[in-house]
């Protein structure tokens, strides 16, 4: 079932139809639609195993969907390559964090501009000598706080500071439409807080996807909400109207009292 | 790190001295090591110094571990010995000074069609394949003795044509100074990729792969892109050698061979730029002198390997930098006596062990000329136990002294580096 609402006339940054995805033969997806504006933040909730994480990886390319499309402006993107979909303008994040440990911060970010900027596979110019490719790394450096951190390797970065790299790298290329995995996973209560401010910050105007397990962080980042529940989209609305819906109610709640059950034998 | 370099604006007074020493060093090594043997050796370290470089590409810039790098030095030298016969032969007009161009365009054609296959892949499945191809390469060796000589190889002579201006890279000097413009070229193109976009991606690939995917790239032609490089660059050592020995035999295109710079890489130092220049040194002093002084020569080196990975895994050049790091903040002289015990008790434990190769060697392959053999200035007798017993004496003594000594010097190096992170911390808060 369509849940989404779509607005007449303007084309969805991001549309999955009838989507589905199968490992062996457990079904995870199971028929999922959505429709996200252009602009839009749409946080994804659901109980564990609900496949919100399989659900950006069939959209970042990660994995090719069984069956379905996926589109991203219009254009259709399932079974496309990870990188190809990155150069159409779709960027995401990742739960566990995904970054270069054994280069600088600064190097970390710049590797995350340079393809944007058109310097891609160059042999021929030295990054020293790619003026907008430096200033565009140092101006992220500041965005994500870590200028102070320059030159400092990735892997010797405290855990927060690794994720707020993990969001540069995501930004880096400018993409419109940004998926964050979890990007408060394992954060303090403090941390969470200003994170959340950062990322608000720093993908302004741009299409924002997230899982996310903390409702603070939910309410606060999301103007629709969509629920996932066993491989579907059981309801995508405004946090008041999700959280009013029975069906939610229902779904959700019975699939974590299941989940409990389970956990329990 | 070597990738953490600050983009310096243009010139840089600390580079000009490095490269000019660099240059330097390489015009007037010939002069103070003017004996035969040693301009063999300098043109062999040139050449060393290049196939171990372009191999670091693929390892320590790339995360490649490949096994079958001799496939592009080799492939190079067989291509520019061809060359060369055509030139000697009047069928080709090409001059002896760009032989080693052809032998590096070989190395890239030869990356660029095993490459492809080679690098769909990569870590472990990687490495496979690069066997695999190595293997198969040098099944061909046997089989296609057209191109490859057979047993005998194939032989030429570097003396094409006229002398021009009094060169005719006949006298093993004058192929040393051509080798030794090869090998500044080749080290600074080498570098300069290490500061390209390709180059820094190719660090990323190493890094995460996967990463590298969602932000634009196809690590699968970053991989294919850096393979080709270094093949040139194999390639143009391979040529070199040609031009060298005079003589290419199917073991440059053989595993041990392919063994020997992956050793060497490792043994300099994969982390760090200059690491492999190291590492073609050591490769020449060990091919030629170490195998000199002893039979058991690939033994030792096994152990050496063995400890570097245990204990120094960055190699020496990560030896040397972690030092001059101690010596930088002013620190070294809390360590130097601790280095001086552990060198004098590292030797003994060395001269132990190695008087029980020795005398095992000695027993299985000079068995006819009688029990005793000379050592180190001694006479072992490998027929007595009280040879045995001593050997076996001081190597485990200096052993466990070594250990000792190690652990109490660790504690200090513990100490230094805590108070080094304390001088540099308030600078990065600032």
């Amino acid at each position: 079932m369509n849940t989404a609402t779509p607005t007449p006339g303007s084309v969805p940054a991001i549309e999955l139809r009838d989507l589905r995805k199968s490992f062996g033969k457990t079904d995870i997806i199971r028929g999922a639609n959505l429709s996200v504006q252009p602009g839009e933040r749409v946080a994804i909730i659901g109980p564990n195993g609900a496949g919100k994480s399989t659900l950006f990886n069939l959209i970042s390319g990660r994995f090719g969907p069984s069956s379905g499309e996926i589109l991203l402006n219009g254009q259709r993107i399932d079974g496309m390559k990870p990188f190809e979909i990155n150069r159409m303008g779709l960027s995401r994040s990742f739960q566990i964090t995904n970054i270069f440990p054994k280069l600088s911060v600064f190097e970390n970010l710049r590797c995350g501009v340079l393809w944007s900027l058109g310097y891609r596979y160059t042999l021929f110019r030295f990054l020293a000598g790619l003026h907008d490719a430096n200033e565009r790394a140092e101006q992220l450096m500041r965005d994500i706080r870590l200028d102070r951190k320059r030159d400092v390797l990735a892997m010797n970065l405290t855990y927060a500071e690794q994720r707020a790299l993990e969001i540069g790298i995501t930004i880096a290329g400018g993409a419109q439409v940004v998926l964050l995995d979890e990007p408060t996973a394992g954060m303090s209560k403090s941390e969470t807080a200003r994170f959340i401010e950062l990322i608000r910050e720093v993908t302004v105007g741009k299409t924002l996807l997230t899982v996310e397990h903390d409702m603070g962080v939910v309410f606060g980042l999301a103007d629709r909400i969509a629920v996932v529940v066993y491989g579907e989209v059981i309801a995508c609305d405004t946090p008041d109207a999700v959280r009013a819906n029975p069906r939610v109610q229902e779904a959700y709640l019975g699939s974590v009292l299941a989940d409990q059950q389970a956990v329990g034998h | 790190m070597n990738t953490t370099v600050r983009p310096a604006p243009g010139f840089n007074r600390n580079r000009w001295i490095i490269w000019s020493s660099f240059a330097l060093l390489l015009a007037v090594s010939p002069l103070v090591f003017s004996s035969n043997l040693s301009i063999t050796m300098l043109s062999q370290m040139g050449i060393a110094i290049i196939a171990c470089l372009s191999y670091n590409i693929l390892l320590g810039q790339g995360g490649m571990l490949s096994f079958g790098h001799a496939v592009y030095t080799g492939l190079g030298s067989y291509m520019a010995m061809h060359a060369l016969n055509a030139a000697s032969g009047g069928q080709m007009n090409i001059p002896v000074s760009l032989i080693p161009l052809v032998g590096g365009v070989a190395g890239l054609f030869f990356a660029m069609l095993f490459g492809y296959v080679t690098t769909k892949k990569a870590g472990t499945p990687f490495a496979m394949i690069t066997l695999g191809m190595a293997e198969l390469v040098f099944a061909m060796s046997l089989m296609f003795s057209e191109f490859f000589g057979g047993e005998a190889g194939v032989s030429g002579n570097r003396v094409v044509g006229d002398a021009f201006f009094g060169i005719t890279f006949g006298p093993p000097r004058q192929v040393y100074y051509l080798i030794a413009v090869y090998t500044f070229i080749c080290v600074g193109l080498m570098y300069a990729f290490t500061r390209t976009p390709l180059g820094r991606i190719l660090n990323a690939v190493r890094d995460n792969p996967e990463r590298v995917e969602f932000i634009g790239y196809n690590t699968q032609k970053v991989r294919y892109l850096a393979f080709m490089i270094a093949g040139f660059f194999a390639g143009v050592a391979g040529g070199l050698a040609t031009l060298n020995f005079e003589i290419v035999t199917a073991e440059v295109v053989g595993a041990a061979r392919s063994g020997a710079y992956l050793l060497f890489t490792f043994l300099g130092g994969a982390t760090f730029f200059f690491g492999p220049i190291i590492g073609g040194v050591l490769m020449v002093l060990a091919s030629v002198l170490l195998s000199e002084l002893t039979k058991a020569w690939l033994l030792y080196l096994g152990l050496i390997f063995l400890f570097m990975v245990m204990y120094a895994p960055g190699g020496v050049a990560s030896l040397i930098m972690m030092n001059v790091r101690v010596a930088a903040h002013g620190l070294l002289g809390r360590l130097w006596s601790s280095y001086l015990v552990l060198g004098v008790l590292g030797l003994l434990m060395l001269a132990g062990a190695g008087a029980l190769v020795e005398m095992m060697y000695h027993l299985q392959l000079n068995a006819g000329s009688g029990n005793e053999l000379n050592y180190l200035g001694l006479t072992l007798d490998a027929g007595s136990a009280a040879s045995w017993i001593a050997s076996t004496a001081v190597a485990l003594v200096a052993l466990g002294l070594f250990e000792w000594v190690r652990r109490r010097f660790l504690k200090v190096w513990n100490e230094v580096q805590v108070i080094i992170e304390q001088r540099t911390a308030p600078k990065e808060g600032a």
